[in-house]
């Protein structure tokens, strides 16, 4: 039975798949119909006719992860850390009968390359469903608390 | 110490015939230079009238360090002023658009201005009388910026008095701003969203070179578009309709051969563009309903003939880019001699199906964007640039493929597609600019400030 305290775990466990760099076990947390998501708008409703940062499925996820272990992937010599300090989720829907699994997790991020640090604030909204036992990522989101300002290079993932 | 100030022949001095000196990526008085001369002395873009439909309407923007408030009056005319109160110099807007209503009001004093610029009221205005005041400029409002010219909805300004005429400047290149307007059914171009935004560590110039260097795709790219066509090909299964993303990411890999025929095209001034002949766009999908709508606005052979001009990337000097062909302008806005703050706008066909805006946001978020693996790409490129080129050892960036001896600046010509010849011309347009007007005593000792 999927709990709220299941889908806590679960974001502090996919905060540590991508602070631990396993990149593998971290897709696999994705349903394959999956979108991770970065507006740039207020409270952004649509993504497809509203500009994004991001919006992947799980291909183009493959390949970012694939490019960054690249003999030729120049930006990544040195290559990036990642740390993500996340407050405790707050669940918005935990619906097993239904399947709706909703939460929202301020954050903190941070990702280093050589002598540089970068710093972002914002929120991770997750979607998930069950599958099996467990739960998968339907919608990944995050939104910026300064999304519309410019920013220098993002390459790894909040 | 000043090497460059009110010196003509040194800047010339910076630009060989197929060499730059690294001075003009590096030199942080180069760079004050530029913003002193070669931007007010060019035209530049300050935005687009569709983000000025209303009267009220205005969006801000810098020319070089300068900034600028651009409004729409309510006669419909379109005005653009330097962006600062007459009084103390406050910037009477600060936000990048907005509705002003029907007059600016400077926040620090309340001195109001009409939106086309004219001084409406000043507090207290009594304390003015027999002071001269009518006397100063102040009198006259919000300083106006005459040499503004609105081609297609793009607002261009040039800060100099004097100089070369809009027309004269660019010339035959604005058929590519023409085409992608043409694309519209109804041959208007809108702005609906905010721009991306990407900062980038290195000198502008870098980023406009980038805009013609076709030698570059196959081989700094090869992490993200190689990646890109090698996933699909491992997961595509029996997909048979290769996916948007795919369409946009597997031409960076095309050989140098392709580039070599698609061809370069110069213009005076150091404006060009990349596909001539075919371009990176040429092979994306048909949009439904998108040919029989060209068709019905434009004629058979007419619609055929826009949509038959896929350019790559046009550079309109000193500092922007426009594809027609997926609607989109990137704006390389110098910060300092190392920082370009980079921001790439989408338009909206109008009348066009959806499918095409989703395509151009698509190409947006996945070339131009802080997050896009393809500019993580160059951005290093830039970037290691930037540090390179403190050396000694070798003070040129050499630019001389694909050179000919004799070769003439300020003509018209197709070339070969991996010449460097656009970046030569734009270095020969970027010497004449920032030369122009400038103080003629050459090799004169500067003189100490009055």
């Amino acid at each position: 039975m999927i709990s709220e305290n299941t889908i806590t775990d679960f974001i502090y466990r996919e905060a540590e798949l991508l602070d631990t760099m396993q990149w593998q076990a971290w897709l696999e947390l994705f349903h394959p119909e999956a979108r991770y998501w970065m507006p740039l708008e207020w409270q952004q409703q649509d993504p497809v006719l509203q500009p994004s940062l991001m919006y992947e499925d799980l291909l183009l996820m493959k390949v970012r992860i694939e490019r960054l272990a690249g003999e030729r992937t120049f930006s990544q010599k040195p290559k990036s850390r990642c740390h993500h300090l996340l407050q405790a989720p707050r669940i918005l829907a935990c619906d097993p009968a239904a399947g709706i699994f909703k939460a929202r997790t301020s954050f903190i991020y941070t990702e280093t390359r050589g002598d540089a640090l970068e710093r972002f604030s914002g929120w991770a909204s997750h979607d998930l469903v069950q599958v099996g036992d467990g739960l998968k990522i339907k919608l990944k989101r995050i939104d910026l608390v300064n999304f519309d300002a410019p920013f220098g290079n993002i390459q790894l993932f909040m | 110490m000043a090497k460059y100030g009110k010196n003509a022949r040194a800047i010339a001095g910076l630009v060989r015939e197929a060499e730059v000196h690294r001075d003009v990526y590096v030199d942080p008085e180069v760079f004050e230079l530029e913003m002193e001369h070669l931007f007010p002395n060019s035209w530049i873009y300050v935005g687009h009238a569709s983000q000025l439909s209303k009267p009220g309407d205005f969006i801000t923007a810098n020319i070089g360090r300068q900034p600028v408030v651009a409004s729409r009056h309510s006669d419909g005319a379109i005005h653009v002023f330097y962006n600062r109160c007459p009084h103390k110099g406050v910037k009477i807007a600060s936000e990048p658009c907005g509705n002003t209503g029907k007059f600016f009001r400077c926040p620090y004093h309340a001195w109001s201005f009409k939106t086309d610029g004219s001084l409406l009221a000043i507090p207290l205005k009594k304390g003015y009388e027999g002071t001269g005041f009518t006397d100063t400029q102040a009198n006259n409002g919000l300083s106006r910026i005459k040499n503004v010219v609105i081609h297609r909805d793009f607002i261009f300004a040039r800060l100099s008095e004097n100089g070369v005429g809009f027309e004269d400047y660019f010339g035959e290149s604005l058929s590519t701003i023409d085409n992608m307007a043409d694309r519209s059914p109804e041959g208007k171009l809108a702005v609906e969203a905010v721009p991306i935004r990407y900062m980038h560590t290195c000198n502008w110039k870098m980023l406009v070179e980038n805009q013609t260097d076709t030698c570059h795709p196959m081989v700094a790219h090869e992490s993200s578009a190689g990646t890109a066509i090698k996933v699909w090909q491992r997961e595509q299964g029996n997909s048979t309709e290769t996916p948007m993303a795919v369409q946009l990411y597997g031409p960076f890999m095309s050989p140098y051969e392709f580039y070599e025929q698609s061809g370069i095209r110069i213009w005076p001034n150091g404006h060009g563009h990349t596909g001539v002949a075919n371009s990176i766009h040429s092979n994306y999908s048909d949009v439904e309903g998108y040919l029989g709508q060209m068709v019905a606005a434009y004629g058979e052979k007419r619609a055929h003939e826009i949509l038959g001009e896929v350019r790559h990337n046009t550079v309109y000097f000193p500092n922007i880019m426009v594809k027609g062909a997926v609607q989109i302008l990137r704006n390389f806005i110098p910060i300092a001699v190392d920082r370009t703050l980079v921001e790439s706008w989408v338009y909206r066909l109008v009348g066009a199906p959806d499918k095409l805006y989703e395509r151009a946001l698509m190409y947006n978020r996945f070339i131009n964007a802080p997050t896009s693996i393809v500019g993580h790409d160059d951005l290093e490129m830039y970037e290691r640039a930037q540090e390179g080129l403190k050396t000694n050892g070798n003070q040129w960036v050499n630019l001389r493929r694909l050179y000919e001896s004799g070769e003439e600046a300020d003509v018209t010509a197709v070339i070969n597609g991996t010449s460097e010849r656009q970046m030569r011309n734009q270095f020969h347009a970027w010497a004449k600019f920032m030369t122009m007007n400038m103080d003629q005593d050459l090799d004169q000792p500067v003189e100490a400030a009055e």
